[in-house]
């Protein structure tokens, strides 16, 4: 076999490889992207959830107006925060609120023993619990997208189309490792 | 870690595919096999002056080609029917929580939400099913969620949604739904075993040739006939026992909590009564033996072969090891160890 024909071989190996590492981080962003937005729907789903909350605790809290007021602020301040580093405090402020009126509802025999008031709490305790386990997911498949792009040749493909790494969820305030915090006894 | 573990789930979709379509080709070969019993012994094909098209063996691999892709399109639907659950309604307060421990760690997994099934049996039990992460049903027992705290459905719940994201409920399922097609067959089998014997009889007599290599063939099929639903279970068995102790780690790995698996593994342990719901076509597919056997608590090749579920102590163990690993290090809360 002629030189050219083994060089035509090798360059259209290399044009293969090259095409399937492309593809595989073009996948692995569109898995990264989709993780992100799943953060955000849960986010919105526990914006939707505090008037729902508050609208039903507020007859029996009659002296804690003062907690379900900032409650209230802390959730349209989330709700309307532009950008992530201001929604990433903005809703650990709201994760903070929420766990200070959990705390206080514990002084309230009659509205633990509510329904209404049980069912919400089941359903914000699952909606905090699906915002870390999203975060949980954007982490790990944003690491093994910047693996995939940092190792040793890919790297050279993701230099070349341009491919960044993802910066990964972490806590900013010490406060907001205690999430369990929100886990009250009215949990099963 | 999670990239260590991820590189064992994309091995263990790869393992289940091949598996899946090896297990549907030994289905439709040993049916055809039984099909080509029937041309020679009972048809006569192949004897002096009588060539025809093998008939059976057509219909036997026709028939055992369309009992693999039912098993396939069907089996999920016929196993949940079969241990007799009921499809949990979207908006049922009182399966709430459970729907919810669901929604959160198919959101932990990355896959769409499966369909929730309850099934009304007061032993504590669990499985999934269904023929692709799209497609995935997980059903679990009363008494599962009456007795595990919130924590521990949602271990449990994490168990089953590595099974359906590691694709083992397609291979689990389609094992089911093919033993349950063998054990059919071979009761057919039997049956007309009479008129099979007569047959082959009677053309021993005018053609002595042939006659030595019929009842050899003969023996070859009796056999396999009987053996149907013995390497049917066997098949099943061998099927299930490894990946449990993988379910059990990557369904740690979405909750990041060990001990709420080894905590839920005891209490079904503890509950001694088989689940009747579950027939026993289907206990490879349940979070532990349905049937409660005892070749479950040895380990060893004959366990192998007949237990389907590694013994629950050693689960339990290897999650408390676990869940010792993973208690919080100090030093890991000033640098956060990506993907941990």
């Amino acid at each position: 076999m002629s030189v050219f024909g083994i060089f035509l071989i090798v360059v259209v190996i290399l044009a293969f490889w090259v095409m399937l590492k492309y593809n595989s981080l073009v996948a692995l962003r569109n898995q990264v992207e989709n993780g992100w937005r799943q953060i955000d729907v849960q986010l919105k789903r526990r914006h939707d959830l505090i008037p729902n909350l508050v609208a039903t605790v507020k007859g029996y809290m009659e002296f804690e107006q003062d907690t379900l007021q900032k409650v209230i602020a802390a959730r349209n301040a989330a709700a309307g925060a532009q950008g992530v580093a201001d929604a990433a405090k903005k809703e650990g402020e709201l994760s903070g609120a929420l766990s200070r009126l959990f705390a206080l509802a514990e002084n309230y025999p009659t509205l633990k023993a509510n329904e209404n008031v049980k069912q919400l709490q089941e359903e914000l305790s699952s909606t905090e619990n699906k915002i870390g386990f999203a975060r949980q997911f954007y982490n790990d498949i944003a690491t093994k997208f910047n693996i995939a792009q940092q190792v040793f040749p890919a790297s050279i493909i993701a230099g070349m189309f341009g491919f960044q790494p993802r910066e990964l969820f972490e806590v900013t305030e010490p406060g907001e490792r205690n999430v369990p915090a929100v886990d009250l006894s009215l949990r099963k | 870690m999670a990239q260590r573990v991820s590189g064992n789930i994309f091995e263990q979709q790869q393992t289940n595919r091949r598996n899946t379509v090896l297990v549907m080709a030994v289905f439709i070969g040993f049916v055809g096999f039984l099909g080509l019993g029937f041309d020679v012994l009972i048809l006569g094909l192949g004897q002096r002056g009588s060539f025809h098209l093998p008939v059976a063996t057509l219909l036997a691999v026709g028939f055992g080609s369309m009992s693999a892709f039912w098993s396939l399109q069907a089996g999920a639907a016929s196993v949940l029917r079969s241990s007799g659950a009921v499809a949990v309604a979207a908006d049922d307060p009182q399966y709430r929580q459970l729907r919810n421990v669901v929604e959160e760690m198919s959101v932990a997994a990355g896959l769409p939400v499966p369909s929730v099934y309850i099934i009304p049996d007061p032993d504590p039990n669990a499985f999934a099913t269904g023929k692709d992460p799209a497609h995935a049903s997980v059903a679990v027992t009363q008494g599962l969620v009456d007795q595990l705290s919130r924590d521990e459905l949602q271990a449990v719940v994490a168990h089953e949604m590595s099974h359906v994201r590691n694709e083992d409920i397609r291979l689990m399922t389609v094992v089911a739904a093919l033993v349950g097609a063998a054990m059919l067959l071979s009761q057919f089998g039997m049956r007309s075993m009479q008129f099979g014997g007569a047959g082959g009889g009677r053309r021993s007599d005018s053609s002595r040739r042939s006659g030595g290599g019929g009842v050899i063939f003969l023996v070859f099929w009796l056999l396999a006939m009987i053996l149907a639903p013995i390497i049917s279970r066997i098949l099943a068995m061998a099927v299930s026992r490894r990946r449990e102790y993988l379910a059990d780690a990557s369904g740690a790995e979405l909750t990041r909590n060990p001990g709420a698996l080894a905590a839920a593994l005891e209490k079904i342990d503890a509950a001694t009564d088989p689940t009747r719901s579950i027939k026993q076509g289907t206990a490879h597919l349940c979070i532990a033996d349905p049937l409660g056997a005892a070749a479950n608590d040895r380990e060893g090749w004959l366990a192998d072969l007949f237990a389907t579920h590694p013994p629950i102590k050693k689960r339990i163990d290897a999650l408390r090891a676990m869940a010792f690993q993973a208690r919080p290090d100090p030093t890991a809360l000033k640098q956060p160890s990506p993907g941990s």
